[in-house]
């Protein structure tokens, strides 16, 4: 039990991601409806964006911009600087994430004035008919 | 389906959990992530590129490939977006309104009348239009153009404080995609048009590609700015400094005229005429 607890407290960060990933993941399975599975995917995106920046994270650290001072003392040390490799990747996956967003959004559109609903079950059924 | 998906995620929640036990704990700077290549991003970045912001350096220098094709991916979906949802001509609207300016009379009309909106009493406006938006106008008016310096100089000052093409440019796409909610979509494109924002898109990832091509011709390795030292006169280190900013103004130009292509296509179903 004490084990257990410590095991909460110590990374309740990752609980977050993972509850939030969770989320996502259910909607993408168990919604009917294709809009609220592309809101799954989204949220799904967020916990893997929160993620990856959390991973950056030092304690006592700053934002990765190296001060000119301390450079021209010819001392940076890394320990001051939070991690900015997760960072950058996170910033080009936010940007795509919007746009493969708006891509699934158009073929959600497209379906819609195709089969005149967006229910899962109703379209294969329609599908299925033809 | 509903329980089997609950099983599913439970299952593949308690899996993750259960994972974390091996993870480092929060903002623990020996963390396997910040021990092998940051470090050296950190301490080498004013020395080899005269870039403070780590996060710039990194993005379109030390990966710069990784950029370019992300530039790419999101090049692809306005294209993407652009054919799954544009519609050409023979799909006009089935009715079209038109307001007489002095009298605030509505008009209905069948068919688009180009000799209409030739008339400067009468105004287009959206089908969904409502009429108490002077507010709204007035203020984006005002807020439209403090919007795009603001994008302007996160994209030129992403090299010594947060920002870059990325933010920058979704900032400027940002301003358009409000002028084209607070007033209509017609006036948005009057100001940008469509084949202005298509150009731009291509040719936001053609001066991308195009920095790099220019570095392979002059000597260097594909997308190795020292190289361009050779033609604008200052030493490597500044040359790798210009050749981030060139390349962050691509991404820029790239993403902005996504994201309102995007929007326009989105909101109008294709139309381009009226959206939201």
């Amino acid at each position: 039990m004490e084990d257990a607890l410590q095991l909460l407290i110590a990374k309740y960060n990752y609980w977050i991601y993972i509850t939030l990933m969770m989320i996502g993941l259910y909607g993408v399975i168990a919604k009917n409806n294709l809009v609220k599975k592309i809101v799954g995917m989204s949220i799904f995106q967020t916990a893997i964006i929160l993620f990856f920046v959390s991973m950056g994270m030092k304690k006592g650290a700053t934002i990765p911009i190296v001060v000119h001072e301390e450079a021209s003392h010819g001392v940076i040390r890394a320990v001051d600087y939070i991690n900015p490799l997760p960072h950058v990747l996170m910033l080009t996956a936010i940007v795509v994430a919007v746009s493969t967003l708006g891509v699934a959004l158009a073929l959600a559109v497209r379906v819609y004035k195709k089969y005149g609903t967006l229910e899962e079950d109703e379209i294969l059924e329609q599908i299925r008919k033809s | 389906m509903k329980i089997l998906g609950l099983v599913i995620v439970t299952l593949t929640g308690a899996v993750l959990i259960w994972a974390t036990g091996e993870f480092p704990g929060w903002g623990d700077p020996n963390s396997p992530a910040s021990l092998h290549v940051s470090p050296r991003y950190i301490e080498k970045t004013l020395e080899e590129t005269s870039v403070p912001n780590a996060v710039t350096s990194v993005l379109a220098d030390y990966r710069g490939y990784d950029t370019m094709f992300e530039t790419t991916v999101i090049f692809a979906a306005g294209v993407s977006c652009f054919m799954l949802l544009r519609l050409f001509a023979g799909q006009e609207p089935e009715a079209v309104h038109y307001r007489h300016l002095l009298t605030g009379l509505t008009l209905r009309v069948r068919r688009r009348k180009e000799s209409l909106e030739e008339l400067e009493e009468f105004e287009r406006m959206d089908s969904l239009w409502t009429p108490h938006d002077i507010i709204l106008r007035t203020l984006c008016r005002f807020l439209i153009p403090f919007i795009q310096l603001f994008a302007l100089y996160v994209i030129a000052h992403g090299h010594h404080s947060p920002g870059g093409g990325f933010q920058g440019g979704v900032i400027l796409g940002a301003s358009l995609i409000l002028l084209a909610i607070a007033q209509d979509m017609r006036s948005a494109l009057d100001r940008v048009r469509e084949r202005t924002l298509a150009m731009l898109s291509a040719l936001g990832v053609s001066v991308y590609a195009g920095t790099g091509a220019l570095c392979l011709l002059l000597g260097s390795n594909f997308l190795d700015y020292a190289a361009l030292a050779k033609v604008i006169w200052v030493d490597p280190v500044g040359a790798r400094s210009l050749g981030i900013f060139l390349v962050e103004v691509g991404v820029g130009m790239a993403v902005m005229a996504t994201m309102i292509l995007i929007y326009h296509n989105l909101a109008s179903e294709g139309r381009l005429d009226e959206g939201l």
